[in-house]
């Protein structure tokens, strides 16, 4: 044992030595392009790799459910029943026909039968309602080789173990403290960056280095998280004295944005690391943080934000207008207090590819640390971001007519489904007043045709 | 290795719910990965307030109802037995139900009958078998809110139970409910169908 002290303490010397050369390479190599703005491509030759490896995966899973005559379970995103969209007066109508043999001239009141319109609707909201399932993580049709993915254990062969087992590896022992180190530089460098600029006189010069360091620190995040984003028509992107409104998936979505433009943020001031980047960041240009106090007074944010946008010098406000994270394949409600306040809106509409790794953030179920691990341990992210063209509040529109224009927009574009729900509904239970909306359609039918016979 | 799986053996009773309700192993699959969605707090159960978080089912004018049929006899909880039970009146009715059934078995859920029934107790609030005028007055009060004024909904009521009632108790039993529908295409209007 004691002849083997000098060889071990050279080899654990060397590996240590060639790590941290091969470690700050990489970082070099890395951090460089970040901040001239440069690619080289790696990342996307990366992502088609792993598109065939996926490929192959699930085609051996199907290939081992096969053997045992099983059924592989897949899940299904547009929901799993069949539905038909006719409204309330139609089903009824159709119901009390396929009842009768009486002609139908003059529509009867009630029908026993009319029960079975609102019975089937309510059992096919409980065995599929288009709000739960968008606050988990959508589902995928083929596996990604995440253990957090997968629905069909008992089919994983032998290799495909083995090749799961590589990609732990390299996530976690490879991908991961690089990943990490990339982090931890990108922030640094933005609270230094910024803190230094911040004790730059105001001027031009000020703004460009403010705007550079920002972007600089924004693509060092990215490739962070190893983002492969993809940006469609950049002429559309947003300008001062706009809003920029986008869906909301995750807290990366800020990155993702700020990456390839220059915004001023809105947000609650909170404490600890993100209190200390706030702070940096609004020393060297204006963003607008409002206290906890302050968030529920809504005239003073709207106050505060008109403010902020008539200024034309100031860089044009990001805000994510339905309020919290929703899972990235619906739009939901639009808060109608950025459409209040007059000024252009800039929509964007983004879209992740969950096949890389789940960006959503399903705040109820992970903290932030938890989430940005397992980001930070999945492939990639790979997204679209589209700028939509600006848009301004017609004259004959009230503001929540203006936010759902916005919001069917983004939904189009990004291929997201429309709801008129609310996110909150992740918290909340829904108000009894949309029950009136059914009730008085329903008493129309049967009212309506009373009054029509008592007068006849 | 990660516990969101959805596994065929995590399904407790697989067999004996498969045989009771007649869904395939990919329903019951989809069900029970809808069942533990519900479950918020991944209690193993579900109670009437997981029911009520459903934003479309709170607004449909019977959603208390519907919820009330999960949970019989004064139960708080229903497990996925229970749930899937419910549901597999739902179920639409194919060729090997009705086909060479042994008449020995009970009623396979998703009969005509079990489906009359079902929209029976819907109407009998205190499941004692009739639809009293009061019943129906209730239920019809449900379904329009406060849209309707109380003679015109007494008017509806009572005319309703009037053309139902046969035997002139004054109540709609099941039989008189079964009979004044019997050409309705039940199958058709209480089914749902479950993609595969």
């Amino acid at each position: 044992m004691f002849l083997l002290l000098p060889f071990d303490s050279l080899i654990v010397n060397l590996l240590g030595i060639s790590l941290t050369v091969l470690f700050t390479l990489l970082l070099v190599f890395i951090i460089v392009p970040a901040i001239f703005g440069v690619s080289f491509g790696i990342r996307k030759l990366y992502m088609k790799t792993l598109l065939k490896i996926f490929a192959w995966a699930t085609l051996r899973m199907e290939r081992g459910a096969k053997e045992k005559n099983h059924q592989l379970y897949k899940p299904y995103t547009n929901g799993i029943i069949a539905k038909d969209p006719t409204s309330l007066e139609e089903e009824i109508k159709e119901i009390r026909r396929s009842g009768s043999s009486k002609a139908l001239d003059n529509t009867p009141e009630f029908e026993l039968s009319d029960i079975f319109y609102f019975c089937r609707k309510g059992m096919e909201t409980i065995m599929d309602d288009e709000v739960t399932k968008r606050f988990s993580a959508e589902e995928l049709e083929s596996w990604n080789l995440l253990s957090r993915t997968n629905y069909n254990f008992q089919y994983i062969s032998l290799r495909l173990t083995v090749l799961w087992g590589l990609g732990v590896l390299i996530r976690y022992c490879f991908l991961l403290p690089l990943r990490i180190a990339l982090a931890f530089t990108g922030i640094s460098l933005l609270v230094v960056g910024t803190t230094v600029v911040g004790y730059l006189p105001n001027g031009r010069f000020k703004e460009f280095l403010s705007k550079h360091v920002h972007l600089m620190c924004y693509r060092i995040c990215v490739r962070a998280l190893t983002a492969i984003i993809t940006y469609h028509d950049r002429e559309n992107r947003p300008r001062n004295g706009g809003i920029c409104v986008a869906n909301h998936t995750s807290p990366i979505d800020v990155i993702i944005l700020a990456s390839d433009g220059y915004y001023a943020m809105v947000g609650q001031v909170h404490g600890g690391l993100m209190g200390v980047i706030q702070r940096a960041m609004v020393k060297a240009c204006p963003h607008v943080w409002f206290e906890r106090s302050e968030v529920k007074d809504r005239h003073l944010v709207a106050k505060r934000l008109t403010e902020h946008v008539r200024d034309k010098s100031k860089l044009p406000i990001l805000i994510f207008p339905e309020g919290t994270c929703i899972n990235n394949t619906s739009v939901m409600m639009f808060k109608k207090g950025s459409f209040e306040i007059g000024a252009t809106v800039y929509p964007v509409a983004i879209k992740y590819d969950p096949q890389f790794g789940d960006a959503f953030w399903n705040s109820s179920k992970y903290g932030m640390v938890t989430y940005l691990l397992r980001m930070m341990t999945s492939w990639a992210v790979v997204c679209s971001v589209w700028y939509l063209p600006p848009v301004t509040r017609e004259a004959d529109e009230d503001a929540v007519q203006f936010a759902n224009r916005v919001k069917s927009a983004i939904a189009r574009q990004g291929g997201l489904v429309d709801l008129l729900w609310d996110g909150g509904l992740k918290r909340e239970k829904v108000k009894d007043t949309f029950k009136e909306e059914q009730q008085k359609l329903y008493s129309k039918m049967i009212v309506g045709n009373h009054e029509d016979r008592s007068r006849s | 290795m990660g516990s969101r799986s959805s596994r065929a053996a995590v399904i407790p009773d697989v067999d004996s719910i498969r045989r009771e309700t007649g869904f395939s192993q990919a329903c019951l699959l989809r069900l029970h990965h809808r069942f533990r969605a519900l479950d918020r707090n991944k209690k193993g159960y579900l109670s009437r307030m997981d029911l009520q978080q459903i934003g479309a089912l709170a607004v449909n004018p019977l959603g208390d109802r519907i919820i009330d049929s999960f949970f019989p006899d004064g139960s708080l909880q229903v497990d996925f037995s229970g749930f899937v039970r419910v549901l597999a009146h739902f179920r639409p009715i194919e060729e090997e139900d009705t086909g060479m059934r042994d008449p020995k078995q009970p009623e396979p859920l998703n009969s005509r009958m079990n489906k009359l029934r079902f929209a029976f107790q819907l109407y009998d609030l205190d499941r004692d078998g009739k639809i009293s005028r009061q019943e129906m007055l209730q239920v019809l009060r449900l379904m329009v809110g406060v849209q309707v004024t109380e003679e015109q909904l007494e008017s509806i009521a009572d005319r309703t139970v009037q053309e139902a009632d046969e035997d002139g108790d004054g109540a709609v039993s099941f039989l008189e409910f079964a009979k004044s529908l019997e050409k309705m295409n039940i199958e058709q209007k209480m089914s749902i169908r479950i993609l595969k």
